[in-house]
């Protein structure tokens, strides 16, 4: 008998159809996965992780440490699903994981017979000889073997999402204590959140057959549910496990959108809620543990509790001839409800022998263990210690409750053992946590209300609602008695944790070798690192070492329980931030024109940047880059450098401010002036560079480079707010607000003036190399105009309010025709700083001084700046310095490499010998060959002199000439023209 | 007693009774040549090569906890030798080298395995720095192959070349780096050195020093006073906290770094990888779970445990290379506490207070550098003089500007 006629909270008329390993079955609504397996009376779905023991259904909660499949196929297929925690659905697909051969017949099942050898640690003692057969032989079978369910190796399909709650009051668990304390916090009004990872919110009263208020407790649920419900302050949340809890009173929760993951490629499979609760209340309730006997893995030995709510709330009855085996009075609940249901109990064999049977009428052995349980793939019958065998298959196991209290511990709580429920009861939660009921230790139903009712009335208070009223509930006081774990250490193969396969003997021999603190137990053999975290196993495991080593359980302590509360789908925790939308996207402001203009992008940081704007014809990057740098050099040519730092800087400390910021002078800087800045690190070293121009006596505007916008810009507000407090300084950064061109070749100042307020005077004279001026352009567009180079050509930079980019690109793309104007991209651009010698990021890689630079002299040794005095210690002042030269191959044919280091001629190419890095590489289509920038000792006086560039990745050796950085118009002519 | 295949096997058909402990429980003594305060991963390592090369064996351990319970058992046993900077490629490769030979020289499986450390990069500007770093390497000594798009996507077809953010365009290879199990490292030096005499004492916490005249003569514990003629810190991420015992003030920062395992997994992933867009590196271990990591929380902290944004950061940059793994399951996260340093670089040195040394500042990176660590410190306490390859590793560089910045961050710990 699987399937009783009525009752439970399944609907018995929606059928829906799954299969499990290649067969089909029915189920119905309101079933899990596992209950509508074991409707069908199948027990064994699985195998453990090292000895490929057969596994059934254990539990019918989130603990489930066996029942564990590989759920649906192709790219929707999820590894490791505990079948207790999926609501089924219709067209389910499910398969057993970690056997080679069928699940009945395991080939892998042969390390069970040799498992003498496979002994805790076995692993560190050997695999050794030859050295050579680690990575080769070894560990590919012990890889192979390990894991237990696959990933599909294809894309994740789900969509995934997350959100943000808040709320007074954080109700963690909606069993009875959870909804007592929900109603209490409700009706006062607070904001309160109600999480609970079931489907259905209730928690174990959804399972028992106990009245409470007269009726039945899934009742007393729904009246409650109906109230929380109709309250605007409340929100209820099933399906959602919370996590894990961290610092300042912010929860993670994980919310089961959907089970069926076919429905989630458009919407959302999980959500993942960060809530910030003033207070939280934990009343998660209680897991049951499992007793030790020989061979008490097998399928059809399970959880009492849970063998009593598959009776009632779905229905399954998990056996023929069940029986019983308890230390506790909880074990004969389950025999009671089992025999209502009609089911054919067996016997109940509870351990205690001095006690009067709580229930009549049910064969009953008391002061009995189990010694071992028989079967193949399934429990057959039992052996008790005075010899006597019963058959049965199905063993419902209830060796006491551990109070289900990790989340008090992922902020350090440290549980402590309870003598009188011989349980670990929480400790020290965290400030904001209050723990009530089961949870609590507290395993009797009428002082669990009495816990919620003072404990909510107090935290309700504090939080400054003074309007409570309880609700009174009439329920029959159950009790708990329980004995104590026994004193003798059982014999045989007595499995602790039924995932990883830790035996008791397993744990003897850590022990012996040493491995007894819990921490190094756990290590050693694997013990409660299973996917349940040692919900199952962690107490029965340190019962053993408390036995082992005569220590009570308090002085043996437990091991740290860590968040995730159960595990989280690592595509959850990413949620939208996949694929391109990993990090945003930001465009510059002649994105679309640049679009249309053909340009290929370039990721550069989060921009978007032309890269090059390949023309018909072309059928390389190259010729693209040539000819951008051609036409701009022989013509002119345009380029968006928004992406560059811009820091608007006024107050009357500005000029003081740029001083001390900067490594050079800028106090004096005239109205209408650019100035090149160097700017260092604290410690000295180069940080960034960039130009500031003065527009008046206390509005300074400020360039850096495009890497280090962000964090100049934070360097700049530290100097501010903590170094000079006091001084009138005023910081934005206006990167995105202007649209930022640089305009550059000997037409440019032609095009500008097309372009410019005709009242406005470009000319050499009146706007020299180094001038700025706010101006207006086609027709009274407000602009700054800077006479700047990069490319080294007679060249502008003009910025516009953003808003009008687009119509300023395409208006001056069509003036500049006349003019050849051409479009260049960054490529393009770094050729040409490369031609005139200017670093930029693999130059200013945070390494190197302004000295390395060539800059030394910029160093202003009088003013007191950001790290001028750091720049001045022994060791980055060596006669032997690094300086940034530039290099030209011998044979013109070849091509350099950036990255390649420096040799002296014959020597050998090793660190001692090595003499510094080639920097940066380009092609100069202005020279005709390659050229390079790089760092070498003393190279500003070795001009000349030839040496070779090996690049050692690709066994390359390029004989190259130590040159001056600047390769074209070194005398800087054109600039100034 | 030697561990060997066969010896499994004699114990496994006697019924496993005679494996001995991996290391004795001793009573601290009153004095010894050497006192190490620190069970973790350096410490061990110190004392096993004190014991086994040095032939100093009137040595001490002193663990607060239970051995390894710091940093060696919490890190993402990634090990590597591809440093950019002169100062650290050799002792990183003189590191690798002593992992390679691990095994024969301590009797014990810590399972080196060398499955290859692939640095993806997405950019020119990336690769050239790879081509620089490749070319240290290999001028030192190491291995280092440059990868290409094509030839990546040979290795690691799952990396998503077709959509990501940040497209992958190759990678640096060091087929010798490769992941170590970490706790088997702590217990293997623990069971060499025990072997040679080095008592090793748990729960026994270090709380202050005894210094007379300018020199350190012991150290005060919840076991009582131990004396010493050299005491030798080694404490990680609590140094600090450890040294202000001394009155040193150190260049160093205490910080949380976070690392995640997710349930076992048939084999999927072969290579340590790591992202070079975002923070994340992951390697799949021997028993299945993808072990991997990322930056750490940023904010100064002594509590070993992180908060949500970084493991959001992190789950987030595994899935824009690797977007099959967002139905594995996080299984567990936990914290180490990081002693950063002003330049991301390690110390190992004498301190002012004369018989006081220090080894510390290993940032993320230490583990990596086990073997060589405690060998060089071996060789500081053994002879007063630093290894050659660690004798960059001093806590005056700051003042003489030697600075030893392998990313190029400058004096904030926690960019490095
Ligand atoms: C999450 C994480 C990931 C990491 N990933 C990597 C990686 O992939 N690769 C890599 O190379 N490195 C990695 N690391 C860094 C590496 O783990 C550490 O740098 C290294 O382990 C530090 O040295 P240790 O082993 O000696 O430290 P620890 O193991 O921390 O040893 C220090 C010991 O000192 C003890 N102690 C402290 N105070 C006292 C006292 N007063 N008295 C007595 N004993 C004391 C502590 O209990 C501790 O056991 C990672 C670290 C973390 C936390």
């Amino acid at each position: 008998m699987y399937r009783i006629k009525s009752g439970g909270l399944i609907n018995r008329n929606k059928e829906l159809n799954f299969s499990f390993n290649g067969k089909n079955f029915v189920g119905y609504e309101g079933d899990t996965l596992s209950s509508a397996l074991l409707g069908n009376g199948i027990h064994l779905v699985g195998r453990s992780f090292k000895y490929h023991r057969p596994r059934g259904i254990f539990s019918s909660g989130s603990e489930e440490p066996s029942a564990l499949v590989q759920l649906e196929e192709k790219n929707f297929t999820e590894p490791n699903i505990r079948a207790t925690t999926v609501k089924l659905y219709d067209g389910l697909v499910s398969n057993s994981q970690n056997h080679v051969g069928s699940l009945s017949w395991d080939f892998m099942r042969i390390n069970d017979y040799l498992s003498t050898f496979l002994s805790a640690g076995f692993y560190y003692k050997t695999f050794m000889w030859p050295k050579a057969f680690w990575e080769k032989v070894y560990e590919p079978i012990i890889r192979n073997a390990a894991g237990l369910g696959k990933l599909s190796k294809e894309s994740d399909p789900s969509k995934y999402d997350k959100g943000y709650l808040h709320c007074d009051l954080l109700v963690i668990g909606a069993g009875p204590a959870g909804l007592y304390s929900a109603l209490i916090a409700a009706r006062t009004g607070a904001k309160i959140i109600v999480v609970d990872e079931d489907f259905i919110l209730g928690g174990s009263f959804n399972g028992e057959n106990i009245n409470i208020n007269d009726n039945i407790c899934s009742d007393w649920v729904k009246s409650i549910l109906s109230e929380l419900n109709s309250l605007k302050n409340v929100r209820l949340m099933s399906s959602t496990t919370l996590y894990g809890s961290f610092d300042h009173g912010i929860y993670g929760a994980l919310e089961v959108k959907s089970y069926n993951s076919k429905n989630t490629i458009t919407k959302p499979r999980h959500i993942l809620w960060k809530i910030y609760s003033k207070f939280s209340v934990l009343c998660t309730g209680a897991l049951e543990r499992s007793i030790l006997f020989e061979n008490n893995d097998l399928p059809g030995i399970m959880l009492s509790k849970s063998v009593r709510h598959y009776c009632n709330r779905w229905g399954v009855i998990p056996g023929n001839n069940i029986s019983i085996y308890t230390n506790n009075d909880d074990g004969w609940e389950t025999a009671k409800d089992l025999k209502k249901a009609g089911c054919n109990v067996v016997c109940i064999i509870d351990q205690r022998s001095n006690i009067k049977p709580p229930i009549e009428n049910i064969d009953h052995i008391l002061g009995r263990n189990i010694v071992k349980a028989k079967g193949n793939l399934r429990i057959s019958s039992i052996k008790l210690d005075n010899g006597r065998i019963i058959n049965t298959d199905c063993l419902a196991v209830s060796g006491g409750y551990n109070p289900n209290l990790h989340l008090t511990c992922h902020q350090r709580g440290k549980p402590k053992w309870n003598e009188v429920n011989h349980c670990f009861v929480p400790h020290n939660p965290p400030k904001t946590m209050e723990v009530i009921g089961a949870a609590n230790g507290l395993f009797n139903h009428e002082e669990m209300f009495n816990d919620s009712k003072i404990k909510l009335t107090k935290i309700l208070r504090n939080l400054g609602f003074r309007k409570i009223a309880v609700e009174k509930v009439n329920i029959s006081k159950k009790v708990y008695q329980i004995s104590p774990f026994p004193k003798k250490i059982p014999e045989g193969k007595i499995w602790v944790d039924l995932q990883n396969d830790v035996t008791v003997k397993d744990i003897k021999l850590a022990v012996h070798e040493g491995f007894h603190s819990v921490e190094l137990l756990k290590r050693y053999t694997t013990l409660g690192m299973a996917t349940d975290q040692g919900k199952n196993s962690n107490v029965l495991g340190l019962s053993v070492l408390s036995l082992i080593k005569n220590k009570t359980m308090h002085e043996v302590g437990t091991t740290i329980f860590r968040p995730p509360f159960t595990p989280v789908p690592i595509g959850a925790f990413a949620g939208r931030s996949r694929g391109k939308h990993f990090k945003p996207f930001r465009l510059t402001p002649s994105h679309n024109w640049a679009k249309s203009n053909n340009a290929v992008f370039v990721e550069a940081g989060n921009w978007l940047r032309a890269q090059w704007y390949p023309i018909k014809g072309e059928k390389t990057w190259r010729e693209s880059v040539d000819r951008e740098v051609i036409q701009t050099r022989n013509n002119v040519g345009i380029c968006d450098v928004t992406t560059l730092g811009k820091i608007d800087i006024k107050g009357k400390d500005s000029g003081a401010f740029l001083n001390f910021v900067y490594a050079n002078n800028f106090g004096k800087l005239p109205v209408g002036k650019v100035r090149y800045g160097l700017m260092l690190r604290d410690d000295g070293i180069a940080f960034d560079d960039g130009t500031t121009a003065r527009f008046s006596e206390n509005h300074f505007v400020m360039t850096t480079t495009t890497a280090n916008a962000v964090t100049v810009f934070r360097h700049l507000e530290f100097c501010k707010q903590c170094l000079k407090p006091d001084w009138d300084v005023h910081l934005i950064s206006t990167t995105d607000h202007w649209a930022q061109f640089a305009i550059a070749g000997p037409k440019s100042r032609k095009l500008l003036q097309e372009i410019c307020d005709p009242k406005i005077d470009i000319s050499n004279d009146k706007f020299p190399f180094m001038a700025c001026a706010k101006i207006t352009v086609l027709e009274g567009i407000p602009a700054r105009l800077f006479r700047i180079s990069f490319s080294g050509e007679l060249a502008y930079e003009i910025a516009v309010p953003r808003r009008y980019a687009d119509f300023f690109v395409k208006k001056i793309s069509e003036i500049g025709k006349k003019y050849s104007l051409v479009p260049y991209g960054t490529e393009a651009l770094g050729v040409m700083r490369i031609e005139k010698g200017h670093a930029a990021g693999n130059e200013l890689n945070g390494q190197t001084t302004a000295h390395n630079l060539g800059l030394g002299k910029m160093v202003s040794k009088l003013n007191d700046c950001v790290g001028n005095t750091m720049s001045e210690r022994d060791e980055l002042n060596k006669d032997d310095a690094l300086k940034l030269v530039g290099f030209i191959p011998t044979n013109k044919k070849q091509q350099l490499v950036a990255g390649s280091h420096f040799i002296e001629k014959g020597q050998i190419a090793n660190l001692e010998n090595d003499q510094g890095w080639m920097s940066s590489v380009a092609f100069s289509p202005m020279l005709n060959h390659s050229i390079g920038l790089g760092y070498i000792k003393r190279g500003n006086q070795r001009y000349g002199e030839k040496v070779n560039a090996v690049n050692p990745l690709k066994n390359e050796i390029t004989e190259v000439e130590i040159h001056s950085p600047h390769f074209y118009d070194p005398e800087g002519e054109l600039l100034r023209g | 007693m030697n561990y060997s295949g066969l010896k499994i096997f004699w114990e496994g058909l006697t019924g496993n009774k005679g494996w001995n402990k991996v290391w004795k429980e001793p009573t601290p003594k009153k004095e010894y040549d050497i006192i190490i305060i620190g069970g973790g991963g350096h410490g061990l390592s110190t004392a096993y090569y004190l014991s086994n090369k040095f032939n100093v064996n009137n040595v001490a351990v002193l663990e607060k906890g239970w051995l390894g319970s710091g940093n060696i058992g919490r890190n993402t046993t990634i090990i590597r030798s591809n440093y950019l900077l002169p100062e650290n490629q050799p002792f990183y490769e003189f590191s690798l080298k002593l992992w390679e030979n691990l095994e024969n020289d301590t009797n014990y499986n810590s399972m080196v395995s060398q499955r290859g450390v692939l640095n993806l990069f997405h950019s020119d500007g990336q690769r050239d720095a790879f081509v620089r770093r490749g070319n240290s390497m290999i001028l030192s000594g190491a291995d280092a192959n440059l990868l290409n798009d094509v030839e990546l996507k040979e290795l690691c077809p799952y990396l998503d070349f077709e959509n990501a953010r940040f497209p992958i365009k190759g990678a640096l290879l060091q087929k010798r780096g490769g992941t170590v199990r970490h706790d088997a490292v702590a217990w293997g030096y623990a069971r060499g050195a025990d072997a040679k005499g080095v008592d090793i004492i748990q729960n026994c916490e270090v709380d202050g020093f005894i210094i007379k005249n300018g020199k350190c003569i012991g150290v005060e514990t919840n076991k009582g006073v131990i004396k010493a003629k050299k005491i030798a810190s080694c404490v990680a991420g609590s140094s600090g906290k450890l040294m202000s015992k001394a009155g040193i003030r150190l260049p160093i920062e205490s910080h949380v770094l976070q690392a995640f395992v997710s349930e076992g997994l048939k084999p999927i992933l072969d290579n340590v990888i790591t992202f070079g867009a975002g923070h994340f590196y992951v390697s799949q271990s021997d028993k299945g779970g993808l072990v991997f990591g990322g930056d750490i929380d940023g904010y100064n902290s002594y509590a070993q445990r992180g908060n949500l944004p970084v493991v959001e950061d992190v789950c987030e940059g595994g899935m824009a290379i690797m977007p099959m793994i967002g139905r594995a399951r996080l299984l567990r996260m936990w914290g180490g506490i990081m002693d950063m340093s002003m330049d991301g670089s390690p110390f190992i040195d004498k301190t002012h207070i004369k018989g006081l040394y220090f080894n510390g500042g290993w940032c993320y990176g230490g583990f990596k550098a086990t073997p060589a660590s405690g060998y060089c410190y071996a060789h500081l306490l053994a002879k007063d003089e630093p290894h050659p390859v660690a004798e960059d590793y001093k806590l005056d560089r700051f003042l003489k500007g030697k600075i030893i910045d392998e990313k190029g961050q400058g004096a904030q710990p926690n960019l490095h």
